[in-house]
């Protein structure tokens, strides 16, 4: 066994309302590379939060060595060996390699150690490169780094403080294929010093070269630690979900023939590529892929919100080869954005002004605009998709993450649209929130809108959609034309079968 | 420790009740400190309590206060504006330079003044347009490109009046300086009308919430369809024609075209919108605020005019005001949140 055992008992995070943690039982031995595996909300986050230090546990022990060890700070959990490196990067671009790896522990020196010695803090940090068999000059600007060496160095920038637990948060997913396997080799190298290695990551081909065993979480607790040379895809898709009641659509959605949104050879260079397809009026149209798979950017570019290379969209009959958001919205296009806070709503503007926000010119006559305007399509919204709202005055700011969701959903819905994107709508909702949104989408199916709903959430889809596009790298790789007899299990093997290859 | 759903109930319902009625006084603390200080002004200064002392702290408004609706809007939209003190003297030694130029060809000096405004307006949208452009485009910071126009246009106006004041003006043109409408003076009229329009304009228009909207979070507006480009474009074109209309006033009331006016107005201007409430971080901000902030400075500074008050403490009172004005509002917001 490994020079380091990390122990965890019965640990467990409560907060109003929710379990984020239940009971989570595990034991990790030091020199081995262990992937956590989960859907998300299934508890990872919080796992890794209360082992960082981020958040302090309700109950449970955590022991390290067979010690007992506790720390309500990021800087004690530091100190007593957990180190945490996250997707987001934190180096400072202008600062040299050695700047970020010794950040605030330079090597001092002159009277009363008051001036950095940077001769000797430059070869410190060339040492601790070495020992992770890094090739990088300890005084080349970070700026001037590629993506991928910032991670490595993130890595390094860990590892100066010797750890003896390494959290690494999908450190690849924002890496190319070759800069990948430089990472697993630092990895591999820091694992071989004895650390307990726990690898977050959703990409199931990707763990098979560095993991030694998989962890899977579900429903907020550890469901089991198999050894990699005993996990199959199948089993490890099985621990993830579990045995799922899917819900299902109502009967009484028909798709109808008329053709609503037609999207042609649709293009942009390194995102996607030649992309056709067509939904039809009444129609909910799922497109389902790993992240990264350029679904986002696909609805972005259909929308207007970013500009396309090639290709043309035609929606409700009239053509369109350079979408604008203006254009768009005016020939009966709504999307609502993945990133609710920073690209759906204005967070300081009332409910009222946010729920007016996007059917502004529909909400006032002639570029005029008034409370008594607005007040009535606002009761209106807040009635129909059921807003918890106390008062439409307050900043949409203090409404929960369902409730922001569906004031972003009414604004579109003022532009009076024929076809509407969602783009993941769920993220960081609770189940009641999400019932509703499904409610939403499947109430504007039976208006006979069509729907474009793009998701992470490979369960959702099965539930809500007629039929479910798979996206894997910029391309439509597959396609599932009878989601009520398709299980989550199958579903998630088309989504991997292209990274499996 | 978290308190249950009971007690925190319990907390907000009685935090509610009792402070309905001081929250409501608490919204017009600004306008409450400006009312006593209006009366202690009339019961201690000489003369301050009279029409025609009104009228003149109206007038004296009016060459910031129209700028500052047209700030209001442009700090809203997240943006600033420095070169408004070097527009005021670059329009108005325009409009004195084509009138005198014209003049000397012959030309009715009625029409070669016509002519003036016309090119004065016209220059100042397009300087406008510019700086909304830029900014928008090539992402340059407003206040690194009207600080450009500030030295620019500082330098144009010395360079078309070779530095001295230029007097090519017939009697009438005096109106717009000093004349009245109706006992009130021509500039505060202006100054109200301006005042309403823009009020109007940010409560009651598409255009008005765009540029809250674009405080508030460009990228949300722009995801909603919201033309951001041309919306900024109009709002510091919008300040551009204000500044415009205060050089017109300031030229008529010195009978002049003179390159050394407005320096430093920018950050009186400013501060009336700070005074006022305007966020400097964007999409937050009323016009109506503004005004109050603008009055402030005026009446401050006539009563202290009115007292023999050495009017370099007009800069001190200043000072108090601005910081007193934010420390009021962080006050209120930080119990707000609270």
């Amino acid at each position: 066994m490994g020079p380091v055992k990390l122990e965890i008992r019965n640990l467990t995070k409560a907060y109003p309302g929710i379990l984020a943690l239940r009971d989570f039982s595990a034991v990790f031995h030091g020199g081995k590379v262990y992937a956590l595996l989960g859907k998300n909300g299934s508890g990872k986050s919080t796992f890794v939060k209360c082992l960082s230090g981020a958040v302090v546990p309700t109950s449970g022990q955590i022991l390290l060595d067979g010690r007992p060890v506790s720390f309500r700070t990021p800087v004690d959990a530091a100190q007593e060996g957990f180190a945490v490196v996250y997707q987001e990067l934190s180096l400072i671009l202008d600062f040299t390699v050695a700047e970020n790896i010794l950040l605030g522990r330079y090597v001092m020196t002159g009277p009363g150690g008051r001036t950095i010695d940077w001769r000797k803090t430059n070869r410190q940090a060339a040492e601790i490169l070495e020992s992770l068999k890094i090739d990088i000059p300890v005084t080349t600007r970070v700026a001037d780094l590629s993506v991928g060496q910032r991670q490595v160095i993130e890595i390094a920038k860990a590892m100066a403080q010797n750890p003896r637990v390494l959290f690494l948060d999908e450190p690849t997913s924002a890496l190319a294929r070759h800069e990948i396997e430089s990472l697993m080799d630092v990895v591999r190298t820091s694992r071989d010093q004895g650390v307990v290695v726990i690898f977050i990551t959703h990409k199931l081909s990707e763990i098979r070269g560095i993991a030694d065993y998989v962890t899977v979480l579900r429903d907020n607790t550890h469901v089991g630690t198999v050894p990699i040379s005993e996990a199959t895809p199948k089993m490890v898709v099985h621990m993830m979900f579990g045995e799922t009641a899917l819900q299902s659509r109502p009967a009484d959605l028909p798709v109808r023939d008329e053709v609503r949104l037609k999207v042609c050879g649709l293009t942009r260079a390194n995102k996607y590529e030649n992309i056709d397809f067509e939904v039809h009026a009444g129609e909910i149209l799922g497109i389902a892929g790993m992240l990264g798979a350029g679904r986002s950017e696909l609805l972005r570019g259909i929308f207007g919100a970013d500009p396309i290379d090639a290709g043309h969209i035609v929606i409700n009959g009239e053509t369109v080869t350079r979408p604008s958001i203006q254009t768009m919205k005016r020939l009966g296009l709504g999307m609502t954005m993945e990133n609710r806070k920073d690209e759906g709503l204005i967070q300081i503007m009332s409910i009222q002004d946010n729920l007016c926000m996007a059917g502004i010119d529909a909400v006032g006559r002639g570029g005029f605009i008034s409370n008594a305007r607005q007040a009535p399509v606002t009761r209106r919204w807040i009635e129909r998709l059921q807003i918890r709202a106390p008062d439409p005055m307050m900043e949409v700011q203090s409404l929960s993450g369902g409730n922001q969701q569906k004031v972003v959903v009414g604004s579109w819905l003022n532009t009076d649209p024929s076809v509407m994107f969602f783009d993941e709508p769920t993220r960081g909702i609770d189940i009641q929130a999400k019932q509703q949104i499904f409610q939403i989408m499947w109430e504007l199916s039976r208006k006979g809108l069509s729907v474009v709903f793009v998701s992470s959430e490979l369960e959702e889809l099965l539930e809500v959609c007629h039929r479910i596009i798979i996206m894997e790298s910029g391309r439509f790789i597959d396609e599932v034309r009878d989601p009520e007899n398709t299980t989550i299990d199958q579903l998630y093997a088309l989504c991997m079968a292209e990274a499996a290859r | 420790m978290t308190p249950t759903g009971n007690t925190m109930r319990k907390f907000s319902e009685r935090s509610t009740r009792s402070t309905f009625s001081l929250r409501k006084l608490k919204d017009f603390v600004l306008e409450l400190i400006l009312l006593a200080i209006i009366l202690a002004l009339a019961a201690g200064a000489p003369g301050f309590a009279s029409w025609d002392n009104a009228m003149n702290i109206l007038r004296n408004a009016s060459m910031t206060g129209v700028i500052a609706f047209g700030m209001t809007f442009v700090i809203i939209s997240g943006e600033i504006d420095i070169s408004v003190g070097s527009e005021v003297a670059f329009f108005g030694c325009l409009l004195a330079v084509i009138t005198q130029d014209l003049g000397e060809l012959g030309w009715p000096l009625g029409v070669a003044i016509l002519l003036g405004v016309i090119v004065c307006f016209a220059t100042a949208i397009v300087i406008g347009i510019i700086t909304g452009w830029i900014r928008h485009t090539l992402n340059v910071p407003t206040f690194i490109t009207t600080l450009a126009w500030m030295a620019a246009l500082r330098g144009g106006a010395y360079l078309l009046t070779n530095s001295f004041p230029v007097t090519p003006y017939p009697d009438w043109f005096f109106f717009f300086g000093s004349g009245f409408i109706a006992g009130i003076p021509f500039q505060a009229v202006v100054f109200l009308i301006v005042f309403a329009a823009t009020w109007f304009l940010s409560k009651y228009t598409v255009l008005g919430r765009s540029i809250y909207a674009i405080g508030g979070n460009a990228e949300s507006a722009r995801l909603s369809g919201i033309k951001v480009r041309k919306v900024r474009m109009i709002v510091m074109a919008m300040i551009s024609v204000f500044a415009v209309m205060s050089g017109i006033m300031v030229s008529s009331q010195i009978q002049a075209g003179n390159p050394t006016v407005g320096a430093g107005l920018e950050f009186t201007v400013i501060s009336a919108c700070v005074i006022g409430g305007v966020s400097l971080m964007g999409g937050k901000g009323r016009i109506w605020g503004t005004f109050v902030g603008v009055l402030f400075l005026e009446v401050i500074l006539n009563g202290m005019t009115l007292l023999n008050i050495d009017e370099y403490w007009q800069y001190v009172a200043r000072a108090v005001l601005i910081l007193g004005a934010v420390l009021i509002y962080q006050v209120q917001a930080i119990g707000k949140r609270g």
